[in-house]
């Protein structure tokens, strides 16, 4: 059971020395208590207290790496149920599913997939990570592993309910942190025991929560804390009661049981590779921690990541885009200029819009923390004296000379002001209010 | 320790939305999709989109399966209906734009009467988005059909009081449109009421955004919304969503960029009809009521997944 702030206070040493980064043991106390500190952070933690607090300011849903270097997939720590209330943390790791079934030029095009495949989104890198390798025989589980590792140094989860097969593919490969699938009621000791010797997380799979809840005790008992969970969802309704009611035990009831990630498997839900795509997305959206397709067609796992990075981006820190000049189209020296801020949506709006348009356009994007246009110019953010040195620093003026720049409709007031501060030759324009507009406005606009 | 698991029972309880046909829309009393834990006597409805004039620029995906009717809404909707099977038709009004072909209120309001005419299935009617016009024309289309339950929108707060007067004096739906925040639409919700519109005749539009375009915003205020309803039991929250989500589906890069502008993102027909199914799906479990779609595939798609999420093994949770 969870702590209070007190309770945890009386366990400390109170000397109130800050080397914990926090003003006072009290107050670090509070933050364990909120789940916002380690108890690593205390060098003089006693190891009655650590034992004591460990358990109690352990996050509510435990952290697991599975896999190495850029391909590792870290998942768990989760605090919420819906991420309006802080966040989510880690976004899932997406992968396909290997068998023994898959001739060796199958094995080596999905493999060749999974090490291709990456997409940038407003900065950030999206790839699937993950080999799932289904095999019933020892030998063969530990060769398509070892492939796996040297092909596309993928996350590697092993996939056999013997612990022998399990071990003898894990041990080659330990320290890349395979995940090894899974412990049942009948096999749990064995599987556990590799776990505990090659230092690698396990995962526990059983149909009913009552029984995956016994599996996910006998875990905590053994001390052990990288644990994935499969509750065997029998349809798309079960995947969202399983991961609703896994997540709400974890984090109001403080379920230590349940308190760790899922595994989810589209790919043995629907022979329809569209309709497996579409079910990843409720796997997505409802708190798996991995996700495993059938294969990798760039046109449906794209759609994938970009969703996982829309449910997983941090709503407390609004999107932006990087400040600079974005061209759409194929503009040139006589196309338009827009300047706009660096808010995510306001940038896709005006963007989307432009491209409908069809009018190749210079679009300035100006950083102003990521807040739209009016927000930013009641914060003094998106102004005359701060937009003149941006654009005459951002070199439009080399890619487009026509000293022209049309600026949105809502700020019409600093038109003037612009006009001055950019001074000598330059002409400000107002462009319309409604991104919806922007179409109509670029048609009719020429240099003059 | 046995496990109990963590049920959750909540107060509030969305309400029901007449259509035409019998249909109704919103009635939950639990999270969407939460059938375990409480009641959705209406599954959410797929509105398929016809447009008043054609559509030459869409993406070929969607061009083609609608070449043959782009220039005639009734058969378009005949379409959506005999063929694709669609819930309703949702028509949008795009030829009444005053930056497109500003077509007269009345000639639109003739398109949606021949439209009403035509089909079995509940129509709903969307503006061009242009407050001023949408206003005259919504009203020009409440007055052509004064005793059908045809949604009018979209309705925000500059024209509520000219649409919400004419959907009051005709006995129609309002659509209520803000732009992702919980309390604007809270507070149109309460203009709407104070106005006289009954409460059981308002649907939400809370803006959509397209999967990489703004979706996690709509996703979260949908979910806000939700709380405020089931949980705090707010009765100026308690209306169904409707998503008008093909638009801007379609309209996103990803769904029209060809294979060979952009040799990585594979092909452009599944890439459109994927881009328009997660985003329905995802928007389905936020709570959305009306999904308003375009393509026949994503349609099917969004259906499947509905009967999935509908299969649900209750005992998991009985205690």
């Amino acid at each position: 059971m969870a702590l209070s702030g007190l309770q945890i206070f009386k366990l400390l040493a109170k000397t109130n020395c800050k080397e914990c980064g926090f003003p006072t043991c009290m107050a670090f106390a509070m933050q364990l208590a909120a789940g916002k500190a380690e108890l690593d952070q205390c060098p003089y933690v006693s190891d009655e207290a650590k034992a004591a607090l460990g358990e109690a300011s352990a996050p509510p849903v435990r952290k697991v790496t599975v896999g190495a270097g850029d391909m590792a997939v870290t998942v768990g720590e989760e605090t919420v149920l819906y991420r309006h209330e802080k966040r989510f943390e880690h976004m899932p790791g997406l992968g396909i599913l290997i068998t023994d079934e898959m001739d060796e030029s199958q094995v080596g095009s999905l493999l060749a997939q999974l090490k291709q495949t990456v997409f940038n989104y407003v900065g950030v890198t999206l790839r699937p990570r993950v080999a799932a390798i289904k095999a019933a025989d020892g030998a063969r589980l530990t060769a398509l592993a070892a492939r796996a590792d040297a092909e596309a140094g993928a996350a590697i989860i092993l996939m056999s309910d013997d612990a022998d097969a399990l071990k003898s593919a894990a041990e080659p490969i330990k320290d890349k942190k395979p995940l090894l699938y899974a412990a049942t009621e009948s096999n749990f000791d064995a599987v556990s025991a590799v776990a505990k010797e090659l230092d690698v997380p396990f995962a526990i799979k059983a149909d009913s929560l009552d029984r995956l809840a016994e599996l996910g005790q006998k875990a905590l008992d053994g001390d052990f804390k990288e644990v994935v969970l499969d509750p065997l969802p029998a349809s798309l309704g079960d995947v969202l009661l399983d991961n609703t009611i896994i997540r709400r035990a974890a984090i109001k009831k403080t379920f230590r049981a349940l308190g760790f990630p899922t595994i989810g498997f589209p790919c043995d839900m629907t022979g329809d590779r569209m309709l497996e795509a579409v079910y990843a997305s409720v796997f997505i959206a409802k708190y798996s921690g991995f996700v495993i397709l059938s294969d990798l067609d760039p046109a449906r796992v794209m759609p994938l990541l970009y969703l996982s990075q829309n449910i997983y981006t941090d709503p407390q820190r609004p999107m932006q885009m990087e400040q600079g000049i974005y061209p759409v189209g194929e503009p040139g020296p006589e196309s338009p200029v827009l300047v706009t801020t660096n808010f995510s949506l306001t940038y896709f709006t005006v963007s989307s819009e432009v491209e409908a348009s069809k009018v190749p356009t210079w679009l300035c994007i100006m950083d102003v923390e990521g807040q739209s246009v009016l927000t930013a110019w009641a914060a003094g953010k998106f102004v005359a004296d701060a937009i003149a040195p941006f654009l005459k620093k951002s070199g439009i003026e080399e890619k487009a000379p026509h000293k022209k720049v049309i600026i949105p409709g809502y700020v019409a007031q600093i038109s003037g002001e612009l006009e001055e501060e950019l001074g000598d030759g330059w002409d400000v324009q107002v462009g319309v209010r409604e991104a919806a507009d922007i179409p109509k406005f670029l048609r009719q606009w020429n240099p003059g | 320790m046995a496990f109990e698991p963590p049920v959750e029972h909540v107060k509030g309880k969305i309400r029901e939305v007449s259509l035409e046909g019998g249909v109704r829309i919103g009635g939950e009393s639990t999270f969407p999709f939460h059938l375990w834990e409480g009641e959705m006597p209406n599954a959410p409805i797929i509105a398929m989109e016809v447009y008043d004039e054609s559509q030459p620029e869409w993406p070929d995906a969607v061009r083609q399966v609608y070449e043959d009717v782009m220039d005639d809404p009734v058969a378009w909707a005949l379409k959506c209906q005999d063929e694709f099977g669609a819930d309703a038709v949702c028509i949008q009004l795009k030829s009444t734009d005053p930056n497109g072909a500003d077509a007269s209120p009345e000639s639109a309001a003739e398109t949606v009467n021949k439209v009403v005419g035509a089909v079995k299935i509940p129509v709903l009617v969307y503006g061009s988005g242009s407050p001023d016009k949408d206003a005259d024309v919504l009203k020009k289309v409440a007055e052509a059909l004064p005793d059908k339950s045809i949604p009018l929108g979209p309705v925000d707060d500059s024209n509520y009081r000219l649409i919400g007067a004419a959907a009051m004096g005709y006995k129609k739906p309002v659509v209520a449109f803000t732009s992702m925040d919980v309390n604007l639409a809270k507070q149109l919700n309460v203009l709407l009421s104070q106005l006289g519109v009954p409460e059981e005749k308002i649907i939400m539009d809370p803006t959509t955004g397209a999967l990489g375009y703004g979706l996690e915003y709509c996703y979260s205020i949908m979910e806000r919304d939700r709380l405020a309803a089931l949980v705090q039991n707010d009765g100026m929250m308690q209306m169904p969503v409707i998503n008008n989500l093909a638009p801007e589906t379609w309209k996103a890069k990803e769904s029209r960029v060809s294979e060979d502008e952009e040799p990585t993102y594979g092909n452009v027909g599944t890439r459109g009809i994927l881009w328009e199914a997660i985003t329905a799906t995802t928007l389905l479990l936020a709570g959305s009521d009306i999904l308003v779609m375009r393509h026949p595939e994503a349609v099917k798609l969004v259906r499947a997944a509905m009967e999935g999420l509908k299969a649900q093994s209750k005992e998991k949770v009985a205690s």
